[in-house]
């Protein structure tokens, strides 16, 4: 197929569509409105259902009665949205059954602001919800890409049993970009042996995500666990772009990733040595080839549109290896690729430790520039 | 000529599992379970139906019903059963809610399930009280009654007045059949194993949403013998909660079971 | 001959809970104080044989613990009988 201009927002729902989606239950929230009123528009004429329902609360719910039923269902939120969704969440986890949430992340926390921001990274990677569960999470950084991942998304969430978050930010779900759609995949008749359709000719299907006696509950812990074992053996996913031989490692997922790629091929063109590591699976995390580029490369600059989540993450595996500094913008600013070209430019001269928390440093530099903007 | 003929006049329905329930001796969630699965039973729907379990002490339900069965989130059953009937239109779909899970942290979710008519029964215990927690008050707990959490009874000045559900239920639209029933005795149980059963054909036939609520006892939580429970359900809770028919769809009035 | 009706009471289910004693409108049932069920409750247990098998305390029993047989006189069949109305 041809490449279209799409919207982000409705080009992700045309994908699920694609890939088979049978149920999609939502409430209206900005930034990731159109991506349920195309769903609104094209799920009743497939003859699929389509409930705009009465909160996120809801919403969620209506997604794991329909997952019981081992049928491919999701929903799209942004992140208040989101936020309300995590008690099902955890019930979908702990009954293992599969589904896909789309996070269109938005500035907060509370009410905050539509615009676009990563500051769901630890609500969505480290879980959100109570209790012990490894929720999958796929960071897109184009239209197309988020094309080709939610249709991913249900494949993974049916091998594993689990939840697959796809969590874009509200540029890519407003932005017009060129992408291809896949074709129209035909709806499996497979019924999952789990399954409640009625116990027909077989014992009744129980899905429950109780588990009344500690020891049980332990099990299937265990049984999450092993099986997240799994998917970070198998589903590891980034994207590397300028790796020749860097001295300086850029990481960032999504827009910040994205934008942080126009700043490394500009360096490059001044002669900076730098690569970036963009993860596309920020659960798992790309941990093994981190530890692997620590051996390579001086020095880290962490890109993020949030305080310094994944910076987290990223120095736990470094383990102090490597310096590692910090570029954030926050609160729904998105960075311009010259402000992280600027940062690249001062690590490329930067030789010393870093003492403390890199965020200290970042801080004092961001306040300067705002202060200098103004 | 006459000669004896051995009849079976009641013997245990075939939906209901051979599980000794975790109920106390005398709650009446027994009976509507037991009248559930008669039903299901008689209308052959066993094979075809998914019930969604609450939270509160019937949070186990699914191992007393020989059928498929999901267990949902506090208050979110009619959610839950929505997202399972809207992609298996086909099959027949029941919720089973106390007061606490129905009629307050899912007071949402039941009012939207009717007002959209989704096509489901609900079966809710009304039993003013709840129960699994040990006794707390309910949004249905009565003026002036005494629990854990309204230990001078219920001062409906600081807490409020009881929610009247089926009387809510019924100025839904989307609403086929909304009545109240009562446990307390064999010929309410008689009436409400009849209202069940029109719930259940109401979505067989499509009619829309369905919900019977069942006044039931709680012995254990209102510290009384069994027999004193249902006399507290005759005497404190009908005045309160008046049984009736609070909608009927003319396309189920007409029908004869 | 008299409609005579018995009723079995199943140990697995019966919690003792005395409603179908109190509901019998014959007055034929009470707790067996000599027994426990595996669960320690004192089974409901029928003492007197004027049983109708009316089938009320199968009707107010939260358990499902009891079923209800029912003996009816049967007139032989109306042509067996040789008889026409």
């Amino acid at each position: 197929m041809a490449k279209e201009l799409l919207k982000g927002n409705e080009a992700f729902a045309e994908a699920a569509i694609r890939a088979g989606v049978e149920a999609f239950f939502g409430y209206p929230i900005t930034p990731s409105t159109e991506f349920l009123e195309h769903m609104a528009r094209r799920m009743p004429k497939l003859g699929r259902a389509f409930v705009q329902a009465e909160s996120e609360v809801a919403a969620i719910n209506m997604v794991y009665g329909a997952a019981c039923t081992g049928k491919r269902v999701m929903t799209a939120s942004s992140s208040p949205g989101v936020s309300l969704m995590m008690e099902g969440i955890s019930y979908i986890a702990g009954t293992e059954v599969p589904a896909v949430i789309v996070n269109v992340m938005r500035g907060g926390p509370g009410l905050g602001n539509i615009a676009p921001s990563q500051g769901d990274y630890y609500q969505m990677i480290k879980g959100g919800g109570h209790g012990d569960y490894f929720p999958i999470v796929l960071a897109p950084a184009t239209v197309q890409e988020a094309v080709d991942y939610i249709s991913l998304a249900f494949d993974l969430a049916e091998k594993y049993l689990s939840i697959v978050h796809v969590v874009v930010d509200g540029n890519m779900g407003q932005m017009m970009e060129p992408a291809e759609l896949p074709p129209m995949r035909e709806i499996s008749d497979e019924i999952p042996e789990w399954a409640v359709r009625g116990a027909k000719d077989r014992d009744p299907n129980i899905l429950t995500s109780i588990y009344i006696d500690p020891e049980d509950e332990e099990i299937t812990n265990l049984r999450l666990l092993r099986r997240w074992k799994e998917v970070e053996k198998n589903e590891v996913r980034f994207q590397e772009y300028q790796m020749d031989n860097p001295e300086i490692l850029v990481i960032g997922f999504g827009t910040a990733g994205r934008v942080a790629s126009s700043a490394v091929r500009d360096a490059r063109a001044e002669g900076i040595p730098v690569g970036l590591l963009r993860p596309i699976t920020l659960a798992p995390f790309p941990e093994g080839r981190l530890e692997e580029l620590c051996d390579q490369v001086q020095r880290i600059l962490v890109v993020e549109m949030n305080s310094g989540m994944m910076l987290d993450d990223v120095q736990k595996i470094v383990k102090g290896k490597v310096p590692v500094e910090f570029y954030g913008r926050l609160g729904g600013v998105t960075p311009l690729p010259d402000e992280i070209l600027d940062e690249i430019r001062r690590v490329s001269k930067n030789e010393g430790e870093i003492s403390g928390d890199p965020r200290d440093e970042w801080m004092d530099r961001l306040e300067k520039m705002r202060t200098g903007d103004q | 000529m006459v000669e004896a003929k051995t009849e079976v006049i009641y013997q245990r329905p075939e939906s209901f599992t051979d599980v000794h329930t975790h109920y106390c001796p005398g709650c009446t969630h027994g009976v509507a379970h037991r009248l559930v699965a008669e039903v299901i039973d008689e209308m052959g729907l066993r094979e075809k139906t998914i019930g969604v379990a609450p939270v509160g002490c019937s949070v186990f339900a699914y191992n007393y019903f020989e059928m498929d069965f999901v267990e949902a989130a506090h208050g979110r059953a009619p959610a839950m059963a929505t997202g399972i009937k809207r992609v298996l239109p086909d099959n027949t779909v029941f919720t089973y809610q106390g007061d606490g899970d129905l009629a307050s942290i899912g007071i949402a979710e039941i009012m939207h399930a009717a007002g959209r008519g989704e096509n489901l029964t609900v079966i809710f215990i009304n039993n003013a009280i709840y129960g699994m927690t040990g006794g707390q008050m309910a949004p249905t707990t009565l003026p002036g009654m005494k629990t854990t959490s309204s230990p001078y009874g219920r001062d409906v000045e600081l807490a409020g007045y009881p929610l009247k559900m089926a009387e809510l239920l019924a100025q839904m639209e989307g609403s086929g059949y909304i009545v109240r029933r009562s446990l307390h005795d064999a010929s309410n149980i008689r009436k409400a194993k009849k209202a069940i059963r029109l719930a259940f054909e109401a979505q067989e036939r499509g009619l829309g949403f369905s919900m019977v609520e069942l006044l039931s006892s709680c012995p254990t939580n209102w510290s009384m013998s069994a027999q004193e429970a249902l006399g507290f359900v005759e005497e404190k809770m009908l005045p309160v909660y008046p049984l009736g028919d609070y909608k009927v769809t003319p396309a189920l009035q007409e029908l004869r079971v | 001959m008299a409609v005579t009706g018995w009723i079995e009471v199943d140990d697995l289910y019966c919690k003792g809970c005395g409603l179908c004693v109190d509901a019998c409108p014959q007055d034929v049932l009470r707790l067996d104080m000599e027994r426990l069920t595996p669960k320690g409750y004192h089974p409901a247990q029928m003492t007197e044989e004027t049983c109708t098998g009316c089938g009320i305390c199968a009707v107010v029993c939260p358990d499902a613990a009891i079923t209800v047989y029912r003996k009816t006189p049967q007139r032989q069949s109306r042509k067996a009988a040789g008889r026409r109305t």
